[in-house]
């Protein structure tokens, strides 16, 4: 029947209104009954050019606009930008400042990958629950970075040279708290989740995507991982104090939603693992600012990195968050370039949804785990 | 393990017959022309397996006010590889800002697609061959290219 009667194909636009769109992000899609055809993302809803913001300040003035970038990561944007200014500008970060940057990204890692994780349920029409779940758990790590910075989202802590100040008394025990009670939480999602019929009837063999379109087209992060792709930053650069820490890099093999899913689980497990080593080895005193940080903490304009260029790159929960910067020897950058991982990570979308059900490129752009103040920039 | 840029420089040369590689500190500067043999060169071949396109972003650099000149438009990639984790390379190419077209690596790495795109957006670099270029970040009509640094911001508080 299908071959003698003819219907033409639906177009439809999924956003920017559309609460599983994570945003004001937009899908024009059409659709051959409930079949995708062709799915074209539209962008750009919430770009405010924020690298020409920061063209035009200083360049510690530069992150309070790193912390809008991916708003459930503010720490880690705070690091890539402290890296790539280090590299620049040649500074040096004392001893206890790398085990606080490692502590707050893999914190920053759980809120992430815990997030991401009630938000994938939402989309599947598991409504409300898994995802207040999990926001209780990040409330607990939130707590921590307002402990921290003076703030739970919009930390603005990490500097070049360390972090901003020292961590207050209690905080390294009150992570040891968290460190400890976690695994009960991942076994108690784990248990609805992870065996759960639905939920694998639902995502296995959904939005596959082949190893080598994910190297070829720029993916990181658990994304790639999925894919079976062994690329983590974190043991390819070995910045801060990783290459002394002990962990595995879980990977996937088909490469579905389930496999993202799952490798966002087991990456959180290691970095409780990472979590407990730094608790352990951080150095108990010390400076968490290097002289020359103070220096351009106290007085920014006074900081002119020399002529030149630098790109800083880190693993960031979503994948490669890199800043290349370019110094032309006045106290602003010249040019300040976002390599957000999210936005990078959406060139694939349309591969992996073709040929799927309209349901489900929902879940696949969940799965994506993107977040628009990054992606539009 | 890479060789040094030097190396590679002249590894380039001979690997891609005709290419002409400059060098501006440890950055090799190619010409227009070879973007793609000369990318294609270093995806391919198994000493440098540079499968992973992680940037690609442009700079501004205007004629200075004082000396005169032309001004250009430098197209940066930054190369990886993750088969053997090493990297990177940094290439470049320089544009003149009057007529700045370059070939797309979009059929190299599809990694590109989005950045070429978000390029040309905000710079007004044509990427050649490139599968779908339009504005990404901006709305279609937009005039102008934002982050050249001779765009002039528009006043929206004035009348």
């Amino acid at each position: 029947m299908t071959d003698t009667l003819k219907t033409d194909l639906m177009e439809i636009n999924l956003g920017p209104q559309h609460p599983s769109t994570h945003g004001v992000f937009q899908m024009a899609v059409q659709l051959d009954g409930e079949t995708i055809v062709s799915l074209k993302p539209v962008l750009g809803y919430l770009h405010r050019n924020h690298e020409q913001i920061c063209e035009d300040v200083s360049y510690i003035g530069c992150f309070p606009y790193t912390d809008r970038l991916d708003y459930f990561c503010a720490m880690t944007n705070n690091l890539g930008l402290a890296v790539a200014i280090e590299q620049l500008g040649g500074i040096e970060v004392p001893e206890r400042a790398q085990y606080l940057r490692v502590i707050l990204a893999e914190l920053t890692r759980l809120v992430n990958h815990t997030s991401v994780t009630g938000f994938l349920l939402n989309d599947m029409g598991a409504f409300g629950t898994p995802l207040l779940y999990a926001f209780r758990e990040r409330e607990k790590i939130l707590d921590l970075f307002e402990m921290a910075s003076g703030s739970r989202m919009m930390c603005n802590y990490i500097r070049p040279g360390g972090v901003r100040e020292d961590v207050p008394e209690g905080f390294l025990d009150r992570v040891r708290g968290i460190t400890a009670a976690y695994p009960r939480f991942l076994d108690e999602m784990e248990t609805l989740l992870t065996e759960n019929e639905i939920i694998r009837q639902r995502t296995q063999g959904v939005g596959v995507l082949p190893r080598e379109l994910a190297v070829s087209a720029s993916v990181t992060g658990p994304m790639l991982r999925a894919s079976g792709v062994d690329y983590d930053l974190r043991k390819v650069d070995g910045y801060a104090a990783y290459p002394r820490m002990r962990f595995k890099v879980p990977l996937g093999l088909a490469g579905d939603v389930y496999d993202r899913y799952y490798v966002r689980v087991l990456e959180m497990r290691e970095s409780l693992k990472i979590l407990e080593q730094a608790l352990k080895e951080i150095p108990a005193s010390g400076p968490a600012l290097s002289a020359k940080g103070q220096q351009i903490g106290r007085s920014p304009r006074t900081f002119r990195p020399p002529k030149g260029d630098a790109y800083g790159r880190i693993e960031s929960p979503k994948g490669e968050l890199g800043f290349y910067l370019v110094s032309d020897g006045s106290p602003q950058p010249y040019r300040y370039h976002v390599r957000a991982p999210s936005f990078i990570n959406l060139t694939v979308l349309e591969d992996m949804c073709r040929g799927q059900k309209v349901a489900d490129a929902i879940i696949i752009l969940g799965s994506v785990d993107i977040v628009m103040g990054e992606v539009d920039r | 393990m890479l060789p040094s840029p030097e190396e590679l420089k002249s590894a380039i040369e001979r690997g891609v017959p005709g290419s002409r590689v400059t060098m501006d500190g440890a950055r090799l500067v190619l010409a227009p022309a070879d973007v793609v043999k000369v990318c294609r060169y270093l995806r391919d071949h198994a000493d440098y397996a540079l499968d992973y396109l992680s940037n690609l972003t442009v700079a501004d650099y205007p004629p200075d006010p004082a000396g005169g000149g032309a001004g250009r438009l430098q197209v940066v990639y930054h190369l990886y590889s993750m088969a053997q984790k090493h990297g990177p390379v940094e290439l470049r190419v320089d544009l003149p800002r009057a007529n700045p077209v370059v070939a797309s690596v979009t059929s190299l790495w599809r990694g590109a697609e989005f950045q070429e795109r978000e390029a040309f957006d905000l710079f007004g670099v044509r990427f050649e061959g490139h599968p779908d270029l339009r504005r990404i970040l901006l709305w279609e009509g937009f005039e102008g290219y934002p982050l050249r640094k001779d765009y002039v911001v528009e006043d929206q508080d004035a009348d």
